[in-house]
């Protein structure tokens, strides 16, 4: 009896201190939100910057929560998924190290979340009439975090670093077309093109840093963004701190933002129902419908197409009849459904519709949902009456492409094409089936920029971006007519053309522009969406209560 | 001496023959570091750049014999992909010295949750006379046997984090901000690397228990008189210890080597996550000294549980 | 032990049986039925609650849980069969040779096995994985590698312990080949040790396989998979909680099924 006992003591004891622990664990994490209320005090916003913020909030599906007034101060924890690739404003590749370093570092222009240019570093630029010379003009008194006023040898050193004219490497390469960078006097930066094109002012966002910076010893990242750089640890994430000298006026409130990595997003959603991260950006549809009660939950289309594509070289993917035969079989809606809960915008081309001026809906070419006895003539037109073998290969780190791969290979079977995913590492993919070419069809998503050209340039036949194959001189015309044309109608003309030169040809099979639902702490507003892939903290704030 | 040479020397080729294991077969994997980090955005003379920085443009041999002389010297490298501020990159040493205390508390933790809870298990088990409870332990110490870790972890986090709510899932907290909450968080882990651990143990001790106390010993020890409570815990159970002992260094070294799954489970940004990342990323200076740092550990701590029972026993010595 | 307690080996081994009985038949019935497709999607039937028309409930597609766990379980119970043959066979193989003629070649298969032992084993497979690919073949492939060493390691050292008795050294003065030595008159004593190694071996690629699975280096999409499901299922454990308990409590099932069988085999030897 005694050791019976024992045994349910231990097991008591056990149990207790497990439990006794979880109370002091609940305290621990209710005690950001005191520190917030602490700080009521000072709230000398311009109003300006308030309306901005709640029109913005219209602009998105967001429950009109964000009435509060705001509040200076305060701190919090957005999730974020990927670890940062760089701390080098230039060399950063990957989309989720941009969306951090927009906090950081600003160019002489900065996007703005309609889809236009606002001055940043530049209080103002006049583009010449044959547009190969550009002249900025810098903004009076602009600070880096270090103190330092920027000048324009910083602007100089910047571009010349980021177009390659300083080593002859570009590390933005977009602007390798830049052929010199001129101090005209200590406020002016005349820079010269070799080619024009309407879109390059885009590139310009390019971050501004004080010269030198990219060669010294143990740089620490110094911009003249809303935040200054804190802290950054691997697999942990990046610490930013309020920059109390920021130009904007009455911008950034929160003192601090710490983009925290989250594992996966069984994990963010658990942090968030737990209350150790207030935002999260990427939520699946189901996580947003779990969250719905507690959390904001808005909702904007991303910056991604994502498609079946098509290798166009590889047999019997060759055949422009297979490849439609392949976009008549897929059930887009199905697909929007099950992976987004019809939460997603179906595109049939390369083009956001967002870009509203040069977006063309093509999206009746093959129709929204599955044309199975269309797509088997055409089978039967190009000899494969029977179907055939298709292998996706899916990059699996991507939880969404994986997703779709599963919605869009059981479709396929419908049709008689036998599909089977092949899902591969992230640089596996990179180099097999984006640099190599080495694959048949893979589900990924082409990320833009602000400009159409950034989507449709890799779809020219020799474009060392064109992963698919795809070939037509039709296309590669209409597209450097696009690129050339110096009138805004003529060229929103001609990206439809190109859009529905590659629809048509079927260069490969679009499928959506996939959402991005972001969660936020009820507290909080003033979240922008953008355009682009960023993460945008300043505006955030959190309301009185 | 000529056994601690021998061991030595066996050390030395093992951590060889890995590191170069590990070497060959980053050049077969498909994936190149450079068109891993640079992305989409890849221009050829981005990459020839970043190949040259990296030193990626001599002959593998060379490579490997210029790495594996700088490790000698105490140098461990640099990672390809980690940051350590805007213009240079993470020191592998830095890198994995931040993400060592993690794995090693929870290796201590779990350790510690096995100790408490198999002792008593198997001291009660071993002398229990109710058959009730003998089939009961033995139920659920095999059914805790066939869990494995990934589940138990699952099962830990809905438990404790979504209905009792007594930890964050995933809200791992740094050690450099609040010890406690850190120690708290990995107590979670813990308990799914420990019960199968505990109730391997558990069995373990009651089986050895169980033969010492048939032995000669025993029988003396009682015929003179000793008190039960002196012969069970002055003689049986310290004998009975000596296996289990073992069984915990191979424990250790499995905890140490094979957390990978359940950092994964509870978002843990330990020595197993760090690994996993680094392979898929093609960091191949990071998961070099990963792997020989965990294989340097198993090999160690088996040499320490080997010598362990030399000294105890010194019949195997003599063997 | 406890010897003589006649009905003690009898309750492991009847509980085994039924348990791995149990499992064998969903896995074979799968092969030719299941209730429903494991492939068909049904938006209007996600995340459907256990009841009776799906008595494991739906998954985020809609696809009935209980007729994936029955192709899940004939996926792993396929994959470990196959990678305790390959593992087995290439223990007996090198084991044999190596124990029997010692020397050189010993000596070097050894200390590679060593190394390979300072190796946790998923680690192991993950390299092979990342250098051959995913798929279920590769994946057999190198837990085939990964299980190998500790079947050469027990062959072998049954070879040494058996190498100098008696009977062998009989047979060898009286001119027997080597071959016949080995495999005619060593390999059927060790059969009983070899045994239990082969369930326990079992048992750890059924592990293995569903943590490979669960991380995403293992069995792929469509194909079921008890650990990738579990993974899946992490994802909805507040709205759809029976979704990861299904696969689990199958994976615990049939390791327990197995270890429990392997154990009243062992009793029964003795």
């Amino acid at each position: 009896m005694k050791k019976r006992i024992s045994v349910l003591l231990i097991m008591a004891l056990l149990t207790m201190a497990a439990l006794g622990g979880c109370a002091g664990g609940t305290d621990g994490s209710s005690g950001d939100n005191s520190s917030v209320e602490s700080q009521t005090g000072s709230t000398d916003g311009s109003s300006e910057d308030n309306a901005s913020a709640a029109s913005q909030a219209e602009s998105s599906e967001s429950s009109q929560s964000q009435a509060g007034s705001p509040v200076y101060g305060g701190s919090i924890v957005v999730g974020i998924q990927q670890d940062v690739d760089s701390l080098d404003p230039h060399k950063a590749t990957a989309a989720g190290t941009k969306e951090i370093l927009f906090n950081i570092f600003e160019g002489l222009v900065k996007p703005d979340e309609n889809g236009d240019l606002m001055n940043a570093l530049a209080s103002d630029y006049t583009i010449s009439e044959d547009g190969l010379v550009y002249t900025f003009t810098l903004r009076e008194g602009v600070k880096f975090h270090n103190g330092n006023t920027v000048t324009a040898e910083d602007v100089k050193y910047s571009l010349d670093r980021a177009s390659g004219l300083l080593d002859g490497t570009p590390l933005i390469s977009s602007l390798s077309v830049l052929t010199s960078v001129d101090i005209l006097d200590e406020k002016t930066v005349q820079v010269t093109v070799g080619s024009a094109n309407t879109e390059l002012i885009y590139s310009f966002v390019a971050a501004i840093i004080p010269a030198g910076s990219g060669e010294e010893e143990s740089g620490t990242p110094i911009g003249t963004g809303p935040f200054s750089f804190v802290s950054y640890k691997p697999q942990e994430g990046v610490v930013i701190a309020k920059n109390a000298d920021y130009w904007q006026e009455g911008l950034p409130y929160l003192d601090e933002v710490n983009f925290k990595i989250v594992n996966s997003p069984d994990t963010a959603l658990l942090e968030l129902k737990g209350g150790s991260i207030q935002i999260y950006p990427y939520l699946t549809d189901s996580q947003a419908n779990e969250l719905k009660d507690s959390f904001q939950i808005l909702s904007a289309p991303s910056d991604v197409v994502q498609a079946l594509f098509l290798n166009n070289a590889v047999e019997p993917l060759n055949d422009v009849r297979v490849r439609q035969a392949i976009c008549y079989a897929l059930d887009l809606d199905m697909v929007n459904e099950f992976v987004a809960g019809g939460g997603a915008t179906l595109v049939s081309s390369a083009m956001l519709p967002t870009l509203q001026t040069y977006y063309v809906d093509l999206t009746d070419t093959y129709g929204s949902s599955a044309n199975i006895q269309k797509a088997q003539e055409l089978m039967a037109d190009a000899g494969l009456p029977d179907g055939f073998d298709l292998e996706i290969t899916v990059p699996s780190n991507y939880e969404y492409h994986m997703q779709t791969a599963e919605v869009v290979a059981e479709q396929l079977k419908a049709a008689g094409i036998n599909a089977t995913i092949n899902p591969v590492e992230w640089s596996s993919w990179l180099s097999d089936c984006y640099t190599d070419r080495n694959y048949q069809s893979t589900i990924s998503g082409i990320t833009s920029d602000m400009t159409p050209g950034y989507l449709t340039n890799r779809f020219q036949t020799d474009s060392k971006k064109n992963f698919v194959n795809f070939a037509s001189d039709v296309y590669d015309e209409a597209y450097q007519n696009a690129a050339a044309a110096l009138d805004p109608a003529e060229k929103a003309e001609y990206y439809k053309q190109v859009q529905k030169i590659l629809c048509d040809e079927a260069g490969s099979a679009f499928i959506q522009v996939p959402p991005i639902t972001i969660a936020m702490d009820p507290k909080l507003a003033g979240y922008k969406f953008y355009p682009v892939y960023v993460q945008d903290m300043s505006t955030v704030y959190y309301t009185e209560q | 001496m000529k056994y601690l040479g021998k061991k030595i020397a066996t050390l030395i080729m093992t951590l060889f023959v890995v590191s170069a294991a590990a070497f060959i077969a980053f050049q077969i994997i498909p994936g190149d570091v450079v068109t891993s980090i640079l992305g989409t955005e890849a221009t050829p003379e981005r990459e020839a750049q970043l190949r040259e920085e990296l030193g990626l443009n001599d002959p593998p041999v060379v490579r490997y014999f210029r790495w594996a002389g700088g490790v000698l010297r105490g140098d461990l490298g640099v990672s390809y992909r980690y940051a350590k501020n805007m213009n240079e990159m993470m020191p592998v040493a830095e890198l994995i010295g931040d993400k060592l205390p993690i794995t090693l508390s929870l290796a201590a933790i779990s350790l510690v949750l096995i100790v408490v809870v198999s002792i008593p298990l198997g001291v009660v088990w071993a002398r229990s006379k109710s058959k009730v409870l003998d089939a009961a332990l033995g139920v659920i110490t095999q059914a805790s046997m066939a869990i494995p870790s990934f589940f138990l972890g699952i099962i830990v986090t809905y438990l404790f984090g979504m209905v009792l709510k007594c930890f964050v899932p995933g809200g791992y907290v740094s050690y450099e901000k609040d010890m406690g909450g850190f120690l708290f968080y990995l107590l979670f882990p813990a308990m799914a690397i420990a019960l199968p651990k505990a109730a391997m143990t558990a069995r373990f001790l009651r089986n050895s228990m169980l033969t010492e106390m048939k032995s000669d010993y025993v029988r003396t020890a009682r015929s003179k008189g000793c008190s039960e409570r002196r012969v069970m815990y002055g003689h049986v159970l310290r004998n009975a210890m000596m296996p289990v002992i073992t069984f915990w260094g191979m424990i250790l070294a499995e905890i140490v080597a094979g957390s990978i799954v359940v950092e994964q489970v509870f978002s843990l940004p330990g020595i197993g996550r760090l690994l996993i990342s680094s392979i898929s990323t093609r960091d191949l200076p990071v998961v070099e000294i990963l792997i020989l740092y965990i294989t340097f550990v198993v090999i160690f701590v088996y040499f320490l549980v080997d010598i362990l029972y030399r000294v105890v026993d010194p019949r195997i010595s003599s063997r | 032990m406890k010897k003589g307690s006649g009905i003690k080996w009898n309750k492991y081994l009847v509980a085994g049986l039924c348990m791995t009985g149990l499992v064998v038949l969903l896995a074979v019935l799968g092969i030719f039925w299941t209730p429903y497709s494991t492939t068909t999607m049904s938006a209007g039937e996600r995340f459907a609650a256990p009841s009776l028309q799906h008595i494991f409930g739906t998954d985020n597609f809609g696809r009935d849980i209980f007729s994936r766990v029955m192709k899940g379980i004939g996926t792993t119970i396929l994959i470990s069969t196959l990678v305790v043959a390959i593992s087995g066979a290439a223990g007996i193989l090198i084991g044999a040779l190596t124990g029997y003629f010692g020397g050189i070649v010993d000596e070097i298969v050894m200390r590679i096995i060593d190394a390979l032992n300072g190796f946790p084993s998923i680690l192991l497979a993950l390299v092979v994985i990342s250098v051959m690919g995913t798929g279920q073949r590769n994946l057999v492939i190198s837990l085939g590698i990964v299980f190998m060493p500790s079947f050469i390691r027990i062959v072998r050292s049954e070879f040494i312990r058996l190498r100098d008795a008696d009977y062998i050294s009989r047979a060898r003065l009286m001119g027997v080949g080597r071959a016949r030595i080995l495999f005619v008159h060593i390999l059927p004593n060790i059969f009983s040790t070899f045994w239990v190694s082969v369930m326990i071996g079992f048992n750890n690629a059924i592990l293995a396989e569903s943590g490979m699975s669960y991380l995403g280096i293992g069995v792929q999409p469509p194909q079921a998979s008890l650990g990738k499901m579990l993974s899946d299922a992490q994802g909805y454990l507040t709205t759809a909680p029976w979704y990861a308990l299904a696969p689990g409590l199958t994976i615990v099932w049939i390791v327990l099924g197995f270890s429990l069988l392997s154990e009243g085999i062992q009793r029964l030897s003795r």
